[in-house]
């Protein structure tokens, strides 16, 4: 076993220790001192990595976990799983630091707060090694329900609740309908191994199925990713503490469907219907969150619009990075094999300059004590720091020089200018409509960025608005989002340091049929003359200036817009009707009566077992091979039977409690006469467990009396007895003359060479099945739980209960 | 209310509950080769101490085995668990089960079976969940 697996585990193992630790040395010092270790180390280990890909290409490891079902842990260490990974690490690093400093160690529960951070991080970075489909699929739904509980993590308040809420709706959603598009695909090609699928690029492409697979992978990918029309849960999950927000829901989490359609471009890409919906709804979001940001006065909401909007451009990128692979390789691909580059390389800005960002609303929420930009303003001479961070971050997302966002913003230019000249695809005038799009949304960018800087640091000071005298931010918030600007300043001046050993390896993964061209160096520079580029981005610039000193003219068109056509209220619409249908249909069935449940149980057996004996012809009576019925079994039997009839007509319950149980330990004999040891032991004991059970219970049962029964109820009783008994009697019969399958015993027989148990039951319950008993006890663990929450719930609440009504 | 004349009850649950446990343990043991193991041990030894329960009352019981048996239940999953990854550390799949022959200086040549420890984690499972369900039933006056 290779060591990176215990690696990919220590986010894990380290969760399991933080609750442990944080009640030895909470509160002397900070559980995330002790938390900061892990992707310190971890992001040092894969940058070591790093290296060795860019000199010999991938690394594939793997693991069997359950290689009965092909279910192995197997890895892809690439470029596309390292930049990811480096991101996660590193961006994790960067905020775990922030949030020592943002989270008070006196107030907050801090032990919950970091397991779920260590568990997000490691499932995310199982997310993007993993290479078979459905290990990561768990990882991905193990990110949703981290996400879910960090977005919740003060859940006394019902906005995050209901924020928690609506994210994990959303994103399970995508996710089961992505579930839904993986089991599709590995039919088509017969695999579960993304590496492998690659190499059937041909069948599943002409598959029929191709395209229902293809929109429900890109469903998943869109949910989490927060494209329109799911965009509106990321808003919403701004109620989580602002270190999640810059982690989870700006850096991270949300590039996990980016990451999936960068991963399955080159299975999936090439085809028309790809290109048009990652395209289309990247450049619906794009303009959606950008338009949308400018209206927000929630300085983190913005925040969460505007990532919105990136994470479409990202998308969109991609949506004309995959018209590559319209072209087998070679050079007539190359041109379009940019925006792929663009996307990478404007997804590690992003990262590096909406982080910085959130920490910076982190800061001035902390510090000032609102986020309201009505409430903020000429902060700049009380907080001279943060205003450069601010600076930084803003201009890099709107996409001005010397900032990384400058580059990429450039490149994403270039490929919708090429992307529109496509002569395939029906482009026509699309291309057009994507061009001016693109410059709409930097537009609106542009004078979201112009609000964050100077709606926050210029004008008036409003101190009387302010519950907080205003001060700097202590020195541990701010190194971190002062790191994360120092690279976006960085990027801009050495772009091609990060290019070529992150972005080229990565970008190389998401089109290996174009790596072998050596032709293929991309060159990011600063300057490429008076392009076309550059007279858009300075168009950019005073259409922004514009808009922006005009805002207050404008910005009421946001309030005519009517409200029951946002698509909050469509959510919530479809959200209230199907909990209405869901109950109604419920109440239906669900009356709280154990004798209905046992009905339908019983009625469903009958239906079932007798139903499929009847079609299948399975009766037969078969007595040929039958031995003779002995004296003690015949003995047996008579005493069965009058056993069984004393608990029909006996007078008290105690003495029908008494009679099932002789009537379990009667079967006891039989397993004895049939050399049955196990059987028969295990029966004993747990007739005796299942009597003393009873008899507690007792006490809680009504008065025995006789009942009045309406005559419907009595027949239904009837039907389902006898029918029951019918039933079971010919399946008992029959089993014997039909032999369906090859029996499996034979496996078994020899436990003693293979498990070394000379005694085989139990060598299958913790061998050869050991599987099942694991689940077993994990499911009887689970109920003897629920048993115990049911009573001293009741217990405790039952006084209040009493109280409200 | 008049207290029950229980001496002989009392008595016989005293030497049977040594001998239910006695044998409970060795149904655990033996369940590698003969009939037995970590399910009908488990029960069995959930059995004496109903028989306690039933003679003594379930506070006394309670007094003098402080076990929260919740976390007994949890503990046996987690043995379960844990032995089924230890074998992925040596690189095979994940719960699978080896033994051995070890000579030791009393037993003699003796077998070792890491479904043993998987077993124990049943037992414990089983225990804590039984216990569990009987006393918040029993409790629930």
């Amino acid at each position: 076993m290779s060591y990176f697996y215990l690696v990919l585990a220590t986010p894990f193992i380290f969760a399991l220790l933080v609750p442990i630790l944080y009640k030895k040395i909470n509160p002397r010092v900070h559980t995330g001192w002790f938390v900061l270790l892990v992707p310190l180390v971890l992001f040092l280990y894969l940058l070591s990595y790093s290296a060795e890909v860019y000199e010999r290409g991938a690394i594939y490891l793997s693991l069997p976990w359950i290689p009965s079902y092909d279910i192995n842990l197997t890895v892809t260490i690439d470029g596309l799983s390292l930049i990811f990974s480096l991101l996660i690490t590193g961006i994790g690093f960067l905020v775990v630091l922030y949030s020592i400093y943002y989270m008070s160690k006196l107030k907050e529960a801090l032990h919950n707060f970091y397991v779920y951070i260590l568990l997000f991080m490691g499932s995310m970075l199982g997310l993007v090694f993993s290479d078979n489909i459905f290990v990561l699929y768990v990882f991905w739904e193990v990110t949703s329900i981290s996400s879910f509980l960090l977005i919740a993590y003060w859940f006394e308040r019902e906005h995050s609740r209901t924020g928690a809420l609506k994210s994990l709706l959303i994103t399970i959603f995508g996710g089961f309908a992505m579930l839904a598009g993986f089991i599709l695909t590995s039919i088509i090609a017969d695999t579960y191994s993304i590496q492998e699928m690659i190499g059937k690029i041909n069948v599943i492409q002409s598959h029929p199925f191709f395209i229902p697979a293809m929109v429900l992978i890109l469903t998943g990918a869109f949910t989490k990713s927060a494209q329109f029309p799911f965009s509106i849960w990321l808003p919403d999950a701004m109620e989580a503490p602002t270190p999640i927000s810059a982690y989870l829901h700006s850096a991270t989490m949300v590039k996990a469907g980016i990451y999936l359609v960068a991963r399955f471009t080159n299975i999936y890409g090439g085809v028309a219907e790809w290109f048009w919906l990652v395209t289309g709804v990247g450049f619906v979001t794009l303009l959606y969150g950008s338009i949308n940001a400018v209206k927000q006065i929630d300085l983190k909401a913005l925040l969460a619009y505007s990532t919105i909007s990136q994470l479409g451009l990202i998308m969109c990128l991609l949506g004309l990075g995959s018209a590559a692979l319209y072209f087998d390789a070679g050079n007539e691909g190359t041109v379009y094999a940019i925006a792929i580059f663009a996307a990478l390389f404007h997804m590690v800005n992003h990262s590096t300059f909406k982080g910085s960002l959130f920490m910076l609303v982190g800061i001035i929420d902390h510090e000032i004590g609102t986020r309201d930009i009505r409430k903020l303003g000429g902060l700049l001479h009380v907080m001279p720091i943060s205003f450069l961070i601010a600076l930084t971050g803003s201009l890099a997302m709107a996409g001005l020089p010397p900032f990384n966002g400058f580059l990429s913003k450039e490149l994403f230019f270039t490929s919708v200018l090429q992307a529109a000249e496509m002569p395939f695809f029906a482009m026509g005038t699309w291309g057009h409509i994507l061009v001016a799009a693109a410059w709409i949304a930097s537009v609106f960018t542009f004078v979201y960025c112009m609000i964050v800087v100077f709606k926050t640091f210029f004008g008036e000071q409003k101190t009387d608005k302010l519950k907080k005298q205003a001060h700097e931010a202590p020195i541990g918030m701010l190194i971190p989002p002062l790191i994360l600007a120092g690279l976006v300043i960085a990027i801009f001046f050495y772009p091609d340091i990060l290019s070529r050993y992150f972005l080229q390896p990565a970008w190389e993964a998401v089109l290996p049929s174009f790596a072998e061209n050596p032709a293929l160096q991309i060159e990011i520079s600063q300057w490429h003359g008076m392009n076309r580029e550059i007279i858009m981005t300075l168009g950019v610039v005073a259409a922004g200036i514009i808009l922006y000193k005009t805002m207050k003219k404008w910005s009421n068109i946001y309030y005519h817009y009517p409200k029951v056509l946002t698509l909050n209220s469509i959510y919530e619409l479809i959200v209230e009707e199907m909990e209405v249908l869901c109950l109604g249909i419920t109440k239906r069935y669900m009356t709280g009566s154990v004798r209905d449940y046992l009905t339908y149980i019983l009625g469903f057996i009958i239906l079932i077992v007798g139903g499929s004996v009847l079609l299948l012809d399975g009766i037969s009576f078969n007595m040929s091979g039958n031995s003779e019925v002995s004296f003690f079994e015949l003995g047996l039997l008579i005493a069965i039977v009058i056993t069984a009839f004393t608990v029909m007509f006996t007078k008290t319950r105690m003495a029908s409690i008494i009679a099932v149980g002789g009537l379990g330990f009667l079967i006891v004999f039989i397993f004895v006469l049939f050399r049955a040891p196990d059987l028969a032991l295990t029966q004993i004991v747990v007739e005796t467990i299942t009597t003393v059970l009873f008899l507690l219970c007792f006490y809680h049962l009504p008065k025995f009396k006789k009942e009045k029964t309406s005559a419907s109820f009595k027949v239904t009783n009837v039907l389902i007895s006898v029918g029951i008994g019918i039933v079971m009697t010919i399946v008992a019969l029959s089993a014997y003359g039909n032999r369906l399958f090859e029996p499996i015993s034979g496996f078994y027989k020899n436990s003693y060479e293979v498990a070394g148990a000379k005694n085989i039951v139990n060598a299958i319950l913790v061998d050869f099945r050991g599987f099942d008993t694991m689940l077993e006890i994990l499911v009887l663990s689970m109920a003897g739980l629920g048993v115990y929450t049911l009573i001293k719930l009741r217990l405790s609440r039952g006084k209040e209960n009493e109280e409200t009504k | 209310m008049k207290k029950p004349n229980d001496i002989i009850l009392k008595t016989v649950t005293n030497v049977a509950v040594v001998i239910i446990l006695t044998f409970s343990i060795n149904l655990f043991i033996s369940g590698h080769h003969n009939p037995g193991g970590g399910f009908i041990g488990g029960l069995a030894f959930v059995a004496a101490i109903v028989l306690l329960f039933l003679v003594y009352g379930i506070e006394k019981v309670r007094k003098n085995i402080p076990l929260d048996f919740k976390v007994v239940a949890a503990c046996g999953v987690l043995i379960s668990v844990l032995t089924g990854t230890a074998g992925m550390i040596f690189g095979k799949p994940f719960l699978y089960q080896t033994f051995g022959f070890v000579e030791f200086p009393i037993f003699g040549k003796t077998e070792l079976a890491t479904a043993v420890l998987f077993d124990v984690g049943v037992a414990l499972a089983v225990i804590g969940t039984t216990m569990t369900i009987i006393m918040s039933i029993g409790d629930d006056r």
